[in-house]
């Protein structure tokens, strides 16, 4: 056993109401800047819906993710070690611009100069690559916005794989839900085995993955390799870049910015201890459809002693193991299993969960054809199917879906009892098979969903970076590029010492 | 032997290299940011698959020939391959590789100027390199048609005994020995000890970063603090 801890992440999709305010404060914190004005970080996407990149979830076309060998083995679906590097003069399985949306912004001034004219100036596109005129912007992150596009389109969606799609064209069957996407900081990043330059790395101690700019030469492999899509090639540096997690403030403790800003608290974050040694085991599993509940079998109780007892060993700090204890991640992943990995059949083990959205089931209420499970309305007829859920979350298999589902019914159902009719419904909860401290722990954290409970971040312990603190002190800060940064190797050729550090000064106790 | 020609071919060379791997090692250690591919491909794929692969993989055979051809001693070679064979070797070879490089070379040139994307994000220098390599190019074929005249090997040996008398910093041996060969040759060389002196300051330096290391390692990487 080999103890790491990452930060986690979980989506509760059920209360995502699509404002895009996560994208809009990732994108002017990180991405505002040339080259990656196509780039989000933090993408809210309306589904059913192909997305952003276009058809990203689509691996037949763009071969993301690891796949499985006939001996067991698994490797980078854009093909071997040899297969990647003889792709770097001309990567096959790589988006253009326009499967993302060429930038542009718009001629704004052209409304204070424009000339007295009978109609009212517009401001006009015109896109930042080359700064020539667009006529017609053809997509963008959010482009299927509330169902944006015809169904033709959008129904290329690969969710509805072995779904009859056809009838959730009918304008009295169409459902929708949003889906906030970002970074899935993966426990077997596919992104960081197709790296040629060996750039792209996952910190030990917060599972953050990210790309080391002065490391990075540009082959673009990575792009292919994240089945997510969520590598973005900066056309201006020539470099991939990447959702950094926030790491400046997750390690001062502090949630993401698209965390922190998200109007609808639907972000939890916290720790998960995890087992290293099994990712390459649990990675490998043979069927599509178990990855899910093997990946949970990589994380590990923060409650055990033995797991406390080589935590420690392993150098994890007594902070993270408390905040493990107290995680919501862990609680909705684990205890209460509401939380689901996103497309877990890539086989990257996925570290951004979701919640599965509820839907109205009110047609079927007014139709009185509303099949019920015992006390639980039948999650088979809610609006959104459960087998689209199960796609997009358990590679197909619809029992866990059910399962959260059902739980989160069942807590509705029995705080309602609780209030309106002034009785308590246990009933309800042990179909679901929660207790009620469950229930009411849930209560507190998806509906309550206070700041305390939803954000358990240990402070980064940087001190531990440095054998020598004191020397890091008044040193550089955060550098973008060259700047003051230490370099690859120390070696300052025209003999200088390093400039990002300043020489601690040995003092010695003179005796008297 | 004239002091211009001692000047081109016994010290323009070393100036050359002097500054090829001065500029290299200041750019990599202070600079490392900018040490890169820049890779046009997102902004633009069509034909760029095609004309990509037929570039790098004809200049990584021509490269590859000229360190093999010039830098292996006749006495080596000679236990394997007479000197006009190996020279219609390298003829053959050297033509083949050159046209597949040629073809994706004019290709990848008329991407650069004809698309809007493409030209409105390069830099003068990547232009630049380009045009450069294409007149080395023609010139290297060039070479080909000029050495139909002599296949008895001993142009050949000439160019070699050049080469390897500036890998062990024989300039006037060099300069020598390269004096009464044809200008086409003398014009290749020239191009060529320019490219490599202006390599550090182009893309150029990417082919320095072959990822071999790849191969060595597993295929998951985790820092520690």
């Amino acid at each position: 056993m080999k103890v790491r801890s990452q930060i986690g992440m979980v989506l509760n999709l059920d209360k995502c109401i699509g404002c895009h305010t996560c994208s809009i404060t990732c994108k002017n914190v990180w991405t505002s800047r040339e080259g990656v004005e196509y780039a989000w970080f933090n993408n809210v996407e309306t589904k059913p819906g192909i997305g952003y990149p276009k058809e990203w979830e689509n691996q037949d076309k763009w071969n993301g993710g690891w796949e499985r060998k006939s001996n067991g083995d698994i490797q980078p679906r854009i093909g071997g070690k040899y297969r990647v590097l003889a792709s770097i003069f001309a990567n096959p399985d790589m988006p253009e611009i326009d499967d993302y949306y060429e930038p542009f912004d718009y001629d704004y001034q052209h409304l204070h100069t424009a000339p007295v004219v009978e109609h009212q100036p517009t401001a006009r596109p015109r896109s930042v690559i080359t700064g020539k005129r667009m006529e017609k912007i053809e997509w963008g992150p959010n482009w299927e916005e509330i169902l944006g596009t015809e169904f033709e389109k959008r129904s290329k969606d690969k969710n509805f794989d072995n779904m009859q799609k056809n009838m959730y064209g009918e304008f009295e069957n169409t459902f929708m839900m949003y889906l906030p996407r970002l970074c899935e900081h993966c426990l077997n990043p596919a992104c960081v085995a197709s790296c040629p330059s060996g750039a792209i790395y996952k910190r030990e101690e917060d599972g953050i993955v990210l790309i080391d700019q002065e490391k990075c030469r540009g082959w673009r492999m990575c792009i292919s390799g994240c089945p997510y899509k969520k590598i973005y090639y900066n056309w201006k540096s020539g470099k991939s870049e990447k959702c950094i997690f926030c790491y400046p403030r997750i390690e001062a403790g502090m949630p993401t910015v698209c965390s922190e800003t998200c109007v609808g608290r639907i972000r939890y974050l916290g720790v998960l201890l995890y087992d290293a040694d099994k990712i390459k085991e649990v990675a490998s599993t043979a069927s599509e459809t178990d990855l899910y509940e093997k990946q949970l079998e990589v994380f590990l109780d923060p409650f055990d002693p033995a797991v406390i007892e080589q935590a420690r060993k392993d150098g994890v700090a007594d902070s993270v193991i408390q905040a493990a204890q107290k995680s919501p991640v862990y609680k909705m992943a684990m205890d209460w299993k509401l939380a689901l990995p996103l497309h877990p059949e890539y086989r990257t083990l996925p570290m951004v969960w979701y919640i599965p959205a509820l839907s109205p089931i009110q047609s079927a209420v007014e139709a009185g054809t509303l099949g019920k499970a015992g006390v639980i309305p039948d999650v088979k007829s809610l609006r959104i199917p459960v087998k689209y859920l199960a796609n997009l979350l358990t590679a197909g298999d619809e029992a866990p879906v059910v399962t959260a589902l059902e739980r989160m019914l069942a807590m509705r159902a029995y705080k309602r009892a609780e209030n309106v009719e002034g009785v308590e419904d246990l009933e309800v909860l042990e179909q679901a098979g929660l207790t009620k401290k469950q229930a009411d722990e849930m209560y507190r954290y998806l509906a309550i969903a206070n700041y305390e409970d939803r954000y358990v971040i240990p402070s980064g312990h940087r001190e531990m970076n440095v054998p020598e603190a004191y020397g890091e002190k008044s040193g550089c800060g955060f550098t973008f590029g060259n700047g003051c940064s230490d370099g690859q190797n120390g070696v300052n050729m025209f003999g200088g010492k390093k400039i990002s550090q300043r020489n601690v000064i040995k003092t010695v106790q003179v005796e008297d | 032997m004239s002091n211009f020609n001692f000047f081109l071919f016994g010290i323009y060379p070393f100036i050359a290299l002097s500054v090829f791997f001065i500029g290299c090692w200041i750019r990599y250690d202070r600079e490392p940011y900018s040490w890169k591919a820049d890779s046009s491909q997102l902004l633009d794929q069509k034909g760029f698959w095609v004309a990509s692969n037929m570039f790098h993989i004809g200049i990584i055979f021509i490269l590859g020939g000229h360190f093999v051809g010039l830098l292996t001693p006749e006495s080596i070679y000679h236990h394997f391959i007479s000197s006009p064979d190996k020279q219609l070797l390298a003829m053959v070879s050297g033509g083949f590789f050159g046209v597949i490089c040629l073809i994706g070379l004019v290709m990848l040139i008329k991407r650069r100027l004809n698309n809007p994307r493409v030209r409105a994000t390069s830099r003068r220098s990547d232009i630049v390199v380009l045009f450069m390599l294409l007149i080395q190019l023609v010139l290297g074929l060039l070479t080909i048609v000029a050495s139909m005249g002599h296949l008895d090997g001993s142009v050949m040996i000439l160019l070699a005994t050049w080469t390897q008398s500036i890998a062990t910093f024989q300039g006037v041996q060099a300069a020598e020995a390269i004096e009464s060969v044809n200008f086409i040759y003398k014009l290749h060389i020239l191009v060529g000890l320019t490219l490599i002196m202006i390599f550090p300051f182009t893309r150029l330096v990417h082919v320095i970063s072959v990822p071999v290391k790849y191969f060595a390692r597993s295929y998951q990487l985790v820092r520690q603090r």
